[in-house]
This record gives C-alpha cells, sequence and structure tokens, in this order.
C-alpha cells in the first residue's frame, strides 16, 4: 500500500493506503474528520467538498494519492484562533442550515469563490458556485443570502446588485 | 399544579424570538457527529449483496467462499434458498469484514442461482395492470349521476405524479454491537430514536431494557428513517457472530435510492362539474396508486374541498415489483393536492373563469372556509395576480410564456407523546432530557427556549440532551408531532422542577412558594425584584440535592390544556415562465401563505417552509424514479440522474407565516409537513396556465413539457 503525506488543516499527516483510496475515505474514514461528508460518493451531490491548495474539490473523485504533498483544508481547519470564518459565521445567523449533512461542502466551495482574489465575486457567481451542492433540507436562499453577506463584510461583493430581471412570457 | 399554559404573546422573552439554532456552531464548524461518522475501536464494515432481479425466487446460495475471504468476520444470509424476492435490491446477504474493501471483494464471492420469474413495474396505464390491482369498492355521496345530469359544465382530465425516492444525503444505516452478555449497542441515523429500541429489541429477540441507542445527528430522514431495517438486523447478527464487535453498514447511494424511500405514485381520471356560477357540484375519480409490492397509498381526494355533495370515488391499489413505500413528508397529501387543484384548475380554464375566483367561491367546501378565503386572497396579492394572471394559453406570441396557479394544503400537526425531564443541579445548571430527536428542524433550539422561557433564563443556560434512550421516552418524528410534543413536556417538565424549587426557596425569600416567580435569572417574590435570589444562588438551597421532575404530553389530553393542537391551512402560489421550444420550466416565484399556531422560534419555522418549497419544486420539476420494464431495474438510482433543484433552479421565494395572537391561543402545532404539499399543484397549475395546455404527468420535465405540446402525452 502506498504512503501518502498530506498537509491537512496545517499538519503534516500521513498513512498508508489502498491503492485508489479517494482523499474522502483517507479524510473521514482514515484521520476521523467529520468535517468532510459522504453524501453520493459519485461527485454529484458537493458535500465531502474541502480545498485542495485553496480550491473546492470534491474529495470522493479524486485519489488520495493524487494530493501527495499538497494543502488541504477541511471545515475544522477553517476557523482561526477560535474565530469561526465570515462564511461559519453567516450561515449560523442566516439560518442556512438543518439537517448540516450538507453544509461542510456549501461552506467550503463558499470560501474557495471568497478567498480567490483573482476574479471578482459576484452574486451571479455565487450561485453559479453553489449551483452544484445539493441539499434536500432546501436551504437554498439562506445559503445564497449567507454566502453574498459573508462576501460583503469580506469587501468581496463586487458590482450593483442583480436588478430583479424581466423573466420573460406574459 | 403550576399553571403550564403559554405566558401571553407580549410577555414572552425567549419564545417568539428569531435565535440561532444551538447546534449551527458544530454543524458548522465540522464537530458535529453522525452515525455514519462512528469509527468505533475494533469495529468492522458491512456491505450488502442485493438481488438484480425485479421478481425472482433463490434457487441456491454458497456463502462458503465468501467466508473463507482474507478479513471476513462473517456472512449473514436474509434471503435462504426458496425465497420469493418481489423487487430489484432486495437484500439477499451482508458480509461484515476488517475492512470496507474486504467486505466487497468478499460480496462478489457469493454464489446465487436465481429462478427469473415475470415482474410488473409499471402502473401508469391501469388496463395493463387489472391483475395486479386491487379496487378499494365504490364510495358515492349525494347523487352523483342527477348531479351530472344538472352540470352547467362538466370537465375531465387525466393526471398522474410518480414514484420519488427520498436521497437522504446521509443514506440509511448503523453501527451496531450485540455483546456476549445480550446487550445491543445501537447507533442509527433515525426519526425514532425511542422506539427504534423496541423495534430492535423484538426483531433480535432480547428484552427492550437490554438495547441503547444513541444518535447525535441525522443527515436527513424525510419520513423514510424509523426502523432498524434489515442491513440493522444483519449487522446485531454480524456483531453477535464476531464475539460483540460493532459493525457498521450504511448502505451504498446504488441501493439507498432504489429500497430506502419511496414515495407512493397516483394517478387518476378526475371528473368535475358545476354549475353555471361556478359553484362545484360533483367529483368522480377512478384512482389508483402504487406503493410497491406491498401496495398502499390512496391519496385522501377531493382534498381540502371535501365537501362537494356528490362524489363516486373508485381507488385501486397496485401492487409492482417494487420496493416498499416508506412515509413522506404529508404522507398521500401532495398527490392528493395536486390532483384536486389541477382538477379544478382545468374546470376554472373549461370554464374561462379566473381559478382564484373558483377556489375563492368554492371555500364553503371546506372545513376552513375563512382560512382559505384569506389565504387565496394575500397569497394572491403577494404574488400580484391581478397584474400577473391571464386567461389559461393567453400568453402572448413569443417562446417564453408566464402563468400562474395555485395548490392547497392542510395538515394536522397536534404534538406526539413526548415526557421531559429537567434536572436542576444545585450549582445551578439545568439540564432538560428527551428521547427525541432533531431532524434538523431546531428541536433542540425550541426544547431550549421552552425552558429557558419557563425557567426565567436564557437560551445559554439550559443543556438540552435529546437522542438517547437513557433519557425519557419521546415520540417518533413523523407527522409534524415533534415540536408540539416537545414543547409541551417541557414546559411541564420545567415547571414542576421550579415548583420543587420554589418551595426549597420559600423560606428564605419568607413567602409562599405559590407566591413566588422566576424571571430574569431570578428567583423572586411576585412583582416584587427587591426580594429575590439570583438563580444560583437559590439554587444552592438544595444543599446536595438535585431536582428532577418530569412533565409528559398526552395528546389525548392535550386539547384541553391547549400548549399543542393541531389543523392548519395554507395556500401557495407559483409563477413560473415556460421557454415552449425547449420545454423548460424557470421558477420565477412561489409564494407561500401558512396557518400556524404558537410560533416557538419564527426562523426555524420559517426554513421549515422554506424547504418545505424547493422539495415541492424538486418533485414538480425533476425528480422521478424511472424504472426499466424489461429489466424491472431503477435506471437513475445515483444522484446524477435523480435530479434535485439546485440554487439556480429555485425562484424566489416568500413566506407569509401568520403568527398573530388568535392564531397563537391555539398552541403549538407542527410544520414540517404542510408547507410541503401545495407547491406542485400550483407549479402544475402554472405551467397550464403559461403553456395553455395540462402537462397530466409531473415531472414536468422539459420532455414531459413539449411531449404534451405536440399531443405526444394526453
Amino acid at each position: 500500500m502506498p504512503r501518502v503525506t498530506l498537509e491537512v488543516n496545517g499538519q503534516n499527516r500521513a498513512a498508508q493506503v489502498p491503492a485508489g483510496a479517494t482523499l474522502l475515505e483517507f479524510l473521514h474514514d482514515g484521520l476521523r474528520l467529520s468535517g468532510v461528508r459522504a453524501g453520493c460518493e459519485e461527485g454529484t451531490c458537493g458535500a465531502c467538498t474541502v480545498l485542495v491548495d485553496g480550491r473546492a474539490t470534491r474529495a470522493c473523485m479524486i485519489t488520495a494519492s493524487a494530493c501527495q504533498g499538497r494543502r488541504i483544508t477541511t471545515l475544522e481547519g477553517l476557523a482561526h484562533n477560535g474565530a469561526l470564518h465570515p462564511v461559519q459565521l453567516e450561515f449560523l445567523r442566516h439560518a442556512s442550515l438543518r439537517c448540516g449533512f450538507c453544509t461542510p461542502g456549501a461552506i467550503l466551495e463558499a470560501v474557495a469563490l471568497l478567498e480567490d482574489e483573482s476574479r471578482p465575486v459576484t452574486k451571479r457567481r455565487i450561485r453559479q458556485a453553489l449551483a452544484g451542492h445539493a441539499c434536500h433540507c432546501g436551504m437554498h436562499a439562506r445559503i445564497v443570502a449567507a454566502v453574498e453577506e459573508a462576501a460583503r463584510k469580506m469587501g468581496r461583493l463586487h458590482g450593483r446588485d442583480d436588478q430583479a430581471r424581466d423573466p420573460g412570457g406574459k | 399544579m403550576p399553571e403550564y399554559r403559554w405566558p401571553e404573546m407580549s410577555k414572552r422573552k425567549v419564545m417568539g424570538k428569531r435565535l440561532n439554532r444551538l447546534d449551527g456552531v458544530e454543524k458548522a464548524s465540522g464537530r458535529a457527529k453522525y452515525s455514519s461518522d462512528l469509527n468505533k475501536p475494533g469495529m468492522l464494515h458491512g456491505a450488502t449483496l442485493v438481488c438484480p432481479y425485479a421478481h425472482a425466487r433463490v434457487k441456491s446460495i454458497d456463502t462458503s467462499a465468501a467466508e473463507k475471504h482474507p478479513g471476513v468476520t462473517g456472512v449473514h444470509v436474509v434471503s435462504p434458498a426458496g425465497t420469493e424476492i418481489q423487487w430489484a435490491h432486495w437484500e439477499v446477504a451482508f458480509v461484515a469484514a476488517e475492512t470496507e474493501l474486504a467486505a466487497r471483494d468478499a460480496l462478489k464471492k457469493i454464489k446465487v442461482e436465481y429462478e427469473v420469474l415475470p415482474h410488473v413495474v409499471h402502473e401508469k396505464d391501469l388496463n395493463k395492470v387489472q391483475s395486479r390491482a386491487k379496487a378499494a369498492g365504490e364510495q358515492i355521496e349525494g347523487d352523483p349521476d342527477q348531479a351530472l345530469k344538472e352540470a352547467a359544465v362538466v370537465s375531465e382530465g387525466f393526471y398522474g405524479i410518480p414514484v420519488l425516492e427520498h436521497s437522504c444525503l446521509e443514506p440509511h444505516g448503523n453501527v451496531v454491537s450485540w455483546t456476549p452478555d445480550n446487550k445491543v449497542e445501537l447507533n442509527p441515523t433515525t426519526q425514532a430514536v425511542t422506539s427504534i429500541r423496541g423495534d430492535m429489541a423484538r426483531a433480535v429477540n432480547v428484552p427492550v431494557a437490554n438495547v441503547h441507542v444513541h444518535q447525535d445527528h441525522i443527515g436527513g430522514g424525510f419520513g423514510s428513517k424509523f426502523q432498524p431495517d434489515r442491513w440493522g438486523v444483519a449487522a446485531a447478527h454480524l456483531s453477535k457472530a464476531a464475539g460483540g464487535r460493532p459493525v457498521k453498514i450504511f448502505l451504498d447511494r446504488q441501493i439507498e435510492q432504489v429500497i430506502a424511500g419511496c414515495r407512493p405514485s397516483a394517478f387518476a381520471r378526475i371528473k368535475l362539474a358545476a354549475n353555471k356560477e361556478g359553484k362545484i357540484t360533483l367529483w368522480e375519480s377512478q384512482s389508483w396508486a402504487t406503493g410497491g409490492f406491498t401496495g398502499g397509498g390512496s391519496p385522501p381526494i377531493p382534498y381540502v374541498y371535501t365537501r362537494i355533495p356528490n362524489q363516486r370515488k373508485n381507488h385501486s391499489a397496485v401492487s409492482t415489483n417494487t420496493a416498499p413505500i416508506r412515509a413522506w413528508r404529508a404522507p398521500n397529501h401532495p398527490q392528493a393536492s395536486y390532483l384536486t387543484c389541477a382538477a379544478m384548475d382545468d374546470l376554472a380554464a373549461k370554464m374561462k373563469m379566473d381559478p382564484l375566483e373558483l377556489f375563492l367561491k368554492n371555500v364553503d367546501l371546506t372545513a376552513r372556509a375563512d382560512t382559505y378565503e384569506r389565504q387565496l386572497k394575500k397569497a394572491a396579492e403577494m404574488a400580484e395576480w391581478k397584474k400577473l394572471w391571464h386567461p389559461r394559453g393567453d400568453s402572448g406570441r413569443g417562446p417564453l410564456k408566464r402563468g400562474l396557479g395555485i395548490g392547497v394544503c392542510t395538515w394536522g400537526g397536534a404534538g406526539h407523546d413526548s415526557t421531559a425531564r429537567c434536572n436542576i443541579h444545585p450549582d445551578g445548571t439545568v439540564e432538560v432530557e428527551l428521547g427525541s430527536q432533531d431532524l434538523g428542524t431546531g428541536t433542540r433550539t425550541v426544547i431550549a427556549q421552552v425552558a429557558a422561557e419557563s425557567l426565567g433564563l436564557r437560551v445559554n443556560d439550559i443543556r438540552v440532551k435529546i437522542g438517547d434512550t437513557n433519557y425519557p421516552p419521546s415520540g417518533t418524528s413523523g407527522g409534524s408531532t415533534t415540536v408540539g410534543g416537545v414543547s409541551s413536556s417541557t414546559r411541564k417538565a420545567t415547571l414542576n422542577a421550579l415548583e420543587k424549587l420554589f418551595e426549597e426557596v420559600a423560606p428564605a425569600l419568607g413567602a409562599p412558594a405559590t407566591e413566588l416567580e422566576a424571571v430574569d435569572g431570578k428567583i423572586q417574590v411576585k412583582g416584587n425584584p427587591a426580594k429575590s435570589l439570583d438563580w444560583k444562588a437559590a439554587c444552592a438551597k438544595l444543599g446536595v440535592k438535585t431536582i428532577s421532575e418530569t412533565g409528559q404530553n398526552i395528546p389525548r389530553d392535550a386539547p384541553k390544556e391547549g400548549l399543542n393542537t393541531g389543523g392548519v391551512g395554507g395556500v401557495q402560489i407559483a409563477d413560473v415562465t415556460v421557454d415552449v421550444e425547449t420545454g423548460i420550466v424557470k421558477m420565477n416565484r412561489i409564494v407561500a401563505v401558512q396557518d400556524c399556531g404558537t410560533v416557538i422560534n419564527p426562523k426555524t419555522a420559517e426554513s421549515q417552509i422554506y424547504g418545505a418549497i424547493i422539495m415541492s419544486i424538486c418533485g414538480a420539476l425533476m425528480e422521478e424514479r424511472v424504472l426499466d420494464a424489461v429489466t424491472g431495474r431503477m435506471l437513475n438510482n445515483e444522484m446524477e440522474f435523480y435530479k434535485l433543484a439546485g440554487i439556480k433552479d429555485v425562484g424566489e421565494i416568500l413566506v407569509h407565516l401568520e403568527i398573530d395572537e388568535i392564531n397563537d391561543k391555539r398552541g403549538v402545532i407542527g410544520l414540517g409537513e404542510p408547507p410541503a404539499i401545495g407547491g406542485i399543484a400550483a407549479i402544475a397549475n402554472a405551467v397550464a396556465n403559461a403553456i395553455g395546455v395540462r402537462v397530466p404527468i409531473v415531472p414536468m420535465t422539459p420532455m414531459n413539457v413539449l411531449n404534451t405540446l405536440s399531443g405526444r402525452m394526453s
């Protein structure tokens, strides 16, 4: 079995993993991180999203060995010195979570978007980024509201607010 | 006995506040543990072998090679030779092994020979499944034949709504150990912490007292997670065989989507008649539904407008070779709402009448005429009905057609049987314990709000302990019964405990216990803050004694106590735009006006409605179980092709929760289910209004919309 070393939430973590083991298995089953959730395990629901070198990545769709030496951030690693990230805080304030199973993926997807300073954040891009995250409790509107507010507080929300567009048709 | 009634709305300090949920921080920071996260010392991993055929008999099963596979500790066969299998993905055997990989590899070594038998999986055409249909017998009210003769207008239609899958993000499963001392430890993902204990005890034949259940969080249930199921019982047996090591079995997504949750379908040919003013005089329906092989699923039609004077109803339950139904958020109501509201909308279109007018004109046929009249008008105002509605099909010449439609709901939602225990310790800490569960709806938070309100404390002063059978029994979370049950039992337990505290503190305050009150973190003589002790000092009077008192909500006594009740109505109006060239339905807006009782936390209450509406959008536009007639297997049993609405699919959602003094006097009423009922009907009617014809079968996928427009579907 290959030995894989990853930097997980600021610490080097090494483990022997079966060939083909996913990053999800490494983090959730191996390191027992419950901030990485196994939903569909086929890349569709987004619950297992983590940051790999800052990019939102579905942990079920990449092998652990492909992440050798890379920097992984899970939900557990988001708070700094006990202070929650603005996206986490706004999720609480906006009641953007219910059962909480999809929450880690949605938060990390939003964090990746808001912290990527190479591109401006707009309301449209927020919706685009989160479009692929399944939430069967139906907190869509509140997730968007939370991320928009976090973007505003981080000074990252660009462009004028989308005007209510005429949906078309009589 | 304390006065249990809720304090007046204007005097509440914690209840009614839009507080953040108590489990929010742990859920938003990754600390929340679900049973599927458990990784106990010595834990074995299970894997599930299912049958590929929709109908078959097991001729033989040979597990010897699997048992010898390295790492395997046991194979548990649930479908031995001779078993007649009635649906695809029926569980045949379970394997436990040191690793998940070993368990999966061992599965492949189980040799099963099947005799494949003929199957039926589709129920849409009743004529083709007559041999599988069981008629319930005709029901007649009034004189339908005479009503038909006298009718000014008669509208006929065919409508259908398919089987849906519950699609919980956390699949069904559990971690179970059955140790040599005959004790069973169960960590399920369940809506029924208290009752699953007895179900498991019966299934493995141990005394109930030997079973302990614990669950912190659940990743979705929606009505599908009440029983230990075959995988739970199998995990127990595999644990016993391995000397009591814990066994973890969670279903693979591909199995989960097929057997761990089905909402029954409903199809109907409906005839509605009215006089020339638009008063409905007749309902005739020939309806059928499948609830899987075991049948079940009979929508209560006509829905809400139940008092149509003349009715003829025939319903058949169709047995198909598909997995059995599980309760789905408001069982049978979304189907009934769709069948009824679509037929009413078609009647209005035939009469060239505004459907809002038809729904209003007939409110006397409902059990809550005032409520529905008020709600229809309010929803119409919020949806800009006057400005945006147009007669059916009068949608302009371009390819984008906009339309509005109405759906209605009703539900009970009175509290279940629940016992709470309140412990007040000498150091001032307060625990509230219930064998209940928080489905994500905010149960922990409302329990804390009720306790804090009753004890004159803040929410953070209360430690809510749920999800464990060491706590007093509390009902299952089904039927929107949880909030009424746990709030009432918590109210009683906390006030009973407070009464005991008053007795201990009374001498120090020089007043009789009956003259004390708990306000703002103090115990004081009523209306006299000068004669008070703060909470900690008051509790210190207990010495070494802890007060532990229980309170129970008993459903049959609840109406006279007034803490909780049932019975709500609601109206939803959808606003859609349909592209008739692509068949794509886009949600512009959905408006929900929802009746309620005492609302403990408006924020979590509104969340119920937001979530319910989005679930309705999924059901109206995307979700369906697609089965292959030839193999009898489900074709879209993974989440790439089993579609759920995403953030860009849902449009604007406007919620009006009718929180007011009058409704508040009714006590607490559950809100989980009612808002999940009317949305499909509203969206379906909006689509018909937009494109000028009825898409008879939901979901209104581009294919179904285009087939309807081209006349290929009727």
